[in-house]
């Protein structure tokens, strides 16, 4: 069977001598929408830049079967596109077009594609009509939303996203998850927020201390509570009955509506 | 948060406004150059550049008070440099100052000359203010793109305006955080604490700068900076840069 992602006995060291990712064995299938979650520092980010290249450690990454490596990084970076958690990042330009147009410029299309492209991907994500906006004045919403779309210009088959939801109050969350789950291509997600890899993950990763701990479907890890104790993403002592309050509240909210 | 713009009124609607960039940029240069280049004495010149740029304002549609007040933005530099030539030039006096150990005196040819420089920077600022407020600051950089300036230049200056800002935010939430807790102390443990921000600062920037060329390299960025479509140079570009450049050359004759 194809493969999207590849890993295999994956180490990275950062220049400063602090380890970043320890024997990471990851396979990814076409199609899937795979959560990254663990607590801050985990190597989550440092995993993520593996996979377009943009940190390479011992070079035992596959991406839909070819190597990363010098040679293939072009056709590579198109193949991934890889949001950043802040899209003040992402957004370099003057105006969303060349924002948008900025991954197919590089890759050499013609002009009427590039923008029959940007026109496609700002549709995509319901932003048809910002062509001339600046980045800097749109809503933290909007930019997350363009921040895909710079991406979608490149028509990835492997969509990578740090932290989408980070910033967005809940309306602006659950929009966003919404256009994710109607996005066709494999994804590859790293997230703190459980509702959102609940909401849009089948399968889910769990990372600590540069190692992959846990690897399963999203309902048996996130049901997992002492697997989630264990690695600081849900709360241990006192804090549970809080948290069991919370969500007896929800329901009771959810039950009047 | 939101901050004023140099390019505020960009989108607005109005013949200049549509005007190709290239077309705005040259002819304010040639009027600056023009301007410059005129010799003093020559009030009627001056006064004819006033009314051609106050027609050209009228025709852009900016409001008559933002201008104003943009234009005395320059006021202190010029003053600055330019106080001190009624001191120095040679000529009629025009009054004398005892100033604790020194005299000092004003000449009528210095305050002419002072006046001129005044008149000169002014009308030139009008001109810039013309430039920058019918044109977005994205088009602008294309414009000057083609004819001809670096290409680094116009990215330097392009993350510039993109990012200030971002940073001008970054400085504010650090100023905030820093009031919350009672900013205060002796001179020399303030000045510690800017310093920190300071270097803060410039930290947070290089990391971002990192991420931002890292969103780069992401989307294919090789290094090659490759730009799509071109500004279009109409007919209405080329009557209104012969007109406005005979206009300058006619005064010149006249009045010279």
């Amino acid at each position: 069977m194809d493969t999207i992602i590849e890993i295999e006995n994956l180490s990275f060291t950062y220049p400063d001598g602090q380890q970043g990712l320890k024997n990471i064995a990851l396979v990814v299938y076409p199609g899937e929408t795979v959560a990254v979650i663990g607590p801050n520092g985990a190597g989550k980010s440092t995993l993520l830049l593996q996979l377009n290249g943009i940190l390479r450690g011992n070079s035992k990454v596959k991406i839909c079967g070819l190597p990363v490596d010098e040679k293939n990084l072009k056709e590579i970076r198109r193949k991934v596109g890889l949001i950043f958690q802040d899209p003040e990042d992402q957004l370099f330009s003057l105006t969303v077009f060349d924002d948008v147009a900025f991954g197919p410029i590089n890759m050499g299309y013609s002009e009427s594609e590039v923008k029959q492209r940007v026109a496609q991907a700002l549709e995509w994500v319901e932003m048809t009509g910002y062509e001339q906006r600046s980045p800097h004045h749109l809503s933290v919403g909007e930019k997350k939303r363009i921040a895909i779309a710079t991406v979608l210009s490149l028509n990835p088959e492997l969509l990578v996203l740090d932290e989408p939801t980070s910033n967005l109050d809940p309306r602006s969350k659950w929009s966003l998850i919404e256009l994710l789950r109607q996005l066709p291509m494999t994804k590859v997600v790293a997230a703190h927020d459980l509702e959102l890899v609940k909401a849009l993950c089948q399968r889910t990763v769990v990372m600590d201390a540069g190692k992959i701990v846990a690897d399963g479907s999203t309902e048996s890890i996130l049901n997992d509570a002492s697997l989630l104790k264990a690695h600081g993403l849900a709360p241990s002592g006192e804090l549970v009955q809080l948290q069991a309050d919370i969500q007896g509240f929800r329901r009771m909210g959810e039950g009047s509506d | 948060m939101k901050h004023s713009f140099i390019d505020q009124y960009s989108d607005l609607d109005s013949f200049i406004h549509r005007l190709d960039p290239r077309t705005k940029f040259i002819t304010s240069l040639v009027f600056i150059i023009a301007v410059v280049l005129t010799p003093a004495s020559n009030w009627r010149v001056f006064a004819f550049y006033f009314c051609l740029i106050a027609a050209l304002l009228i025709i852009s549609r900016l409001p008559f008070l933002y201008v104003l007040k943009r234009s005395l933005v320059i006021f202190p530099f010029v003053l600055m440099i330019a106080i001190f030539i009624p001191f120095f030039t040679q000529g009629e006096i025009a009054g004398s100052y005892n100033l604790w150990l020194w005299q000092v005196s004003v000449t009528y040819s210095g305050l002419f000359i002072l006046a001129n420089v005044v008149v000169k920077a002014w009308l030139c600022i009008f001109s810039l203010i013309l430039l920058s407020s019918t044109t977005k600051l994205a088009d602008l950089l294309k414009g000057l793109k083609q004819l001809g300036i670096p290409q680094v230049m116009i990215l330097i200056l392009s993350f510039m305006y993109r990012y200030i800002f971002v940073l001008v935010d970054e400085v504010m939430r650090m100023r905030q955080a820093r009031d919350s807790r009672n900013f205060g102390g002796s001179r020399l443990h303030q000045l510690k604490t800017i310093g920190y921000m300071i270097g803060t600062l410039f930290i947070r920037s290089y990391e971002r700068g990192e991420r931002v060329y890292a969103a780069m390299l992401s989307r294919g960025f090789d290094g090659e900076i490759r730009t799509s479509h071109k500004l279009s140079f109409r007919q209405a570009d080329a009557y209104f840069s012969m007109a406005f450049c005979l206009m300058l050359v006619f005064s010149g004759i006249i009045w010279w």
